[in-house]
């Protein structure tokens, strides 16, 4: 068993090791003929038909350390695209230039133009605080403020002044919580702490207070990683209703998940996207040979 | 399968030494804590032992008469010059008959606190009916008395060596025998300032000057550090400049007091020309003291904030100022009051940097406000060790007890502010 794994390693380095350099045959695998190994240029298609996000030439750096390498790629209006890769390939980094959270990161340093709606979001007239009401966030290990329920998904819209009087608000709040499909759950216990909900709750919690500011995209960082196969599903379906209505990029790390609800699914690698298509073709018929190792658990 | 076994052999082997470990390691924490806890049994002891009787005072009852020889001229009541000491003196006159000589009779006078006359003056402007009545009044006796009656002078002792005489201490028994003189409760403790006379002297005076002192420290020490520790954690770029401000910040704390003194000195009184001796003056310099502790124990309490909150915050679109008065502020406040409260307990305790700024005065009457002269309770402290009489030593004791009630009371409110408001994340 031992050794199985450690031919596989080896045999993937080398394989990483020779596509820097030429378009090698690898005379073993018989792969299709046209499937790329070189790392670079994306693969694949990073445009689509109604772009809304915009990311071009993107790059970011940590200190010295350059984590995300030219990228470019499109999102368009309610669809649902999936980040995947290795840990550590760039995918937050990545999700975090979408609504400039990588401000408060020092040393983050952020290069290239990414527009939303045809709107520079690091030119010089755009507010971040604006910009994140536009694009909501999701984090992977669910935050809920220590404060009620009520207060938690109506955080957004009081500060950003979206209800005029407290039956607006409560409006907003209950709608909220019922798309995020916790309504039933909590509409009796809006008065206790938000932290003290389940896991899966808290989650759904997060989310409805995300979409209580009515935003245009939704970023997702692995939303369901703490999360049972129950409340996982519930979640998902919960993604399902919300393409219709947002932009939804979700980073994940479960291929079932990115097969299931997304639309397209790109594919980063250190710091790289190596491919960007729809998800029946990289799942089925991948054109990158690190995309066909990642998604057939060759790496990762 | 024999790797395995060698290995549980290691472990074991292994797990005797740590139990070892862990017995001599707890015995040496039960030993510390002994050692500290009975030191501290030690020093409380002492301390109640030596100041407790100060919070009992030894009174003599007199039959008073308000006799209209101390009118003035215009049969009005000179309140700053008639002679009340006298009234005293002629009723102890008529208790004891038998003393007829001079200096027997300034003997007697002796028992007497000079408090007596002053306490009658109160009860005639409160009073003006009393003049050429009789009254029984229950007047402070002077300190020496005081100290025979709780045992501190020996009246076997040659009489050269003692304070009281033979004929003084047997009037001291006569008034035993005719129970005209008892110990009561110590109401001039805290009702007077400091005094010459030890009977007379209380802690008044120290207390309000302390108290005034805080409030100016709380007052400035609290926001100012407080707004230092969130700009400095929130807002402040990291540089070479916020580098250098933190570990100047983090060495002001450790700074010894009485430099803040001379530098109170310096700027608050000979530049600003603010009043010596002034509660005002003092605040300002116990507020330099503590702002470290303050920012210390606030950027801490800001810093435990996790980052999941922050980050939850600026998501939704709070702006930085929402995200510390919203979030961050709520959450770290119980930490930033126990650092506040720590602050003044360490700021009511100093007596050094007052020094600096001439608060060790001798001051009489209790200051009314943060410009009077004031001493404060600490230099109180210092003020009654150094006195020579002996019954400045219990009082002494007894001020310190009072001193170590405030801060045990300040430092509960600690505790009881951080539980009350601590919240679950
Ligand atoms: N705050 C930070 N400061 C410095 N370097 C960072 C920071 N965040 C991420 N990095 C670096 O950037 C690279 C990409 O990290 P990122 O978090 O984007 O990976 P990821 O794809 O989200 O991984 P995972 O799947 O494990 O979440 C890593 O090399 C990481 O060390
Ligand atoms: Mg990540």
């Amino acid at each position: 068993m031992t050794m199985a794994i450690m031919t596989e390693t080896e045999t993937t380095e080398n394989r990483t090791s020779a596509t820097a350099q030429v378009d090698l045959p690898d005379e073993k695998r018989d792969p299709p003929a046209t499937i790329a190994t070189e790392l670079g240029a994306t693969v694949g298609n990073v445009r689509c038909e109604n772009p809304f996000v915009v990311a071009e030439n993107i790059d970011v750096y940590y200190g010295d350390n350059h984590a995300i390498k030219n990228v470019t790629l499109e999102i368009g209006k309610s669809e649902v695209i999936a980040l995947i890769g290795p840990s550590g390939c760039g995918k937050s980094t990545f999700l975090r230039c979408l609504n400039r959270m990588n401000d408060s990161i020092e040393s983050a340093r952020v290069t290239g133009k990414i527009t939303l709606d045809g709107q520079d979001i690091y030119g010089k007239g755009l507010d971040p605080v604006a910009l994140r009401a536009r694009v909501g966030m999701v984090f992977q290990k669910p935050n809920p403020f220590p404060k009620s329920i009520y207060d938690n998904v109506a955080y957004g819209p009081r500060i950003h002044g979206l209800a005029t009087d407290r039956a607006e608000l409560d409006d907003i709040v209950h709608r909220s919580l019922e798309r995020a499909g916790l309504l039933k759950e909590v509409k009796d216990r809006m008065d206790e702490p938000g932290t003290g909900l389940s896991g899966g709750q808290q989650q759904r919690l997060c989310i409805a207070r995300t979409i209580a500011v009515d935003p245009e995209v939704i970023l997702m960082d692995e939303p369901c990683s703490a999360l049972d196969p129950i409340a996982t599903a519930r979640i998902e379906d919960l993604i399902d209703e919300l393409s219709e209505d947002y932009a939804i990029v979700i980073v994940t790390h479960s291929m079932q998940q990115a097969a299931r609800v997304s639309r397209r699914v790109a594919y980063f690698h250190l710091g790289l996207l190596v491919e960007v298509d729809e998800t029946d073709k990289i799942f089925t018929n991948p054109q990158h040979r690190l995309t066909e190792d990642y998604i057939t658990g060759r790496i990762g | 399968m024999n790797g395995l076994a060698t290995t549980r052999e290691k472990v074991e082997a292994g797990l005797r030494r740590r139990r070892r470990t862990e017995r001599v390691f707890r015995l040496t924490g039960i030993l510390a804590t002994t050692v500290g806890v009975l030191f501290l049994g030690v020093f409380f002891a002492d301390l109640i032992g030596k100041g407790s009787s100060a919070f009992f005072q030894t009174f003599i009852q007199l039959d008073v008469e308000f006799s209209e020889d101390i009118l003035g001229p215009g049969s009005t009541v000179d309140l700053e010059y008639a002679d009340f000491d006298g009234l005293a003196r002629s009723a102890l006159r008529r208790a004891f008959p038998e003393v007829t000589s001079r200096g027997e009779r300034r003997e007697l006078n002796r028992l007497v606190s000079v408090g007596a006359g002053y306490q009658l003056r109160d009860m005639l402007v409160a009073d003006p009916a009393l003049l050429g009545a009789r009254r029984s009044v229950w007047v402070p006796a002077s300190s020496t008395v005081d100290m025979f009656m709780k045992g501190n002078i020996d009246p076997a002792l040659d009489e050269a060596l003692r304070p009281l005489s033979d004929p003084q201490i047997g009037w001291i028994k006569g008034l035993q025998d005719r129970g005209r003189i008892a110990k009561h409760f110590n109401r001039a403790l805290f009702t007077n300032g400091d005094s010459r006379e030890p009977e007379l002297a209380g802690i008044r005076g120290a207390l309000m000057g302390s108290f005034y002192m805080l409030v100016v420290t709380v007052l400035l020490a609290f926001p100012i550090g407080v707004a230092a520790a969130i700009y400095l954690e929130e807002f402040a770029p990291r540089s070479r400049w916020s580098d250098l401000i933190e570990v100047n910040i983090n060495n002001l704390a450790a700074v010894p007091s009485i430099v803040f003194g001379l530098l109170g000195l310096a700027v608050f009184i000979n530049w600003a020309a603010l009043p010596r001796s002034a509660p005002l003056v003092g605040g300002l310099v116990l507020s330099l003291l503590t702002l470290p502790v303050i920012i210390i124990a606030s950027r801490a309490a800001i810093k435990a904030v996790p980052p999941s909150i922050r980050e939850a915050a600026l998501g939704i679109g709070a702006s930085q100022m929402q995200v510390v008065f919203h979030h961050v502020m709520p959450l770290a406040m119980p930490g930033m009051l126990t650092g506040t409260i720590i602050g003044m307990s360490r700021a009511l305790g100093e007596s050094a940097p007052l020094l600096m700024i001439g608060m060790v005065a001798f001051i009489v009457d209790v200051p009314g406000g943060f410009s009077d002269p004031a001493t404060a309770l600490p230099v109180q402290i210092y003020l009654w060790a150094d006195s020579p009489e002996r019954a400045f030593a219990e009082r002494t004791s007894a001020a310190i007890m009072v001193l170590l009630g405030f801060l045990l009371l300040m430092n509960l409110t600690a505790v009881i502010v951080r539980k009350r408001m601590e919240r679950k994340w």
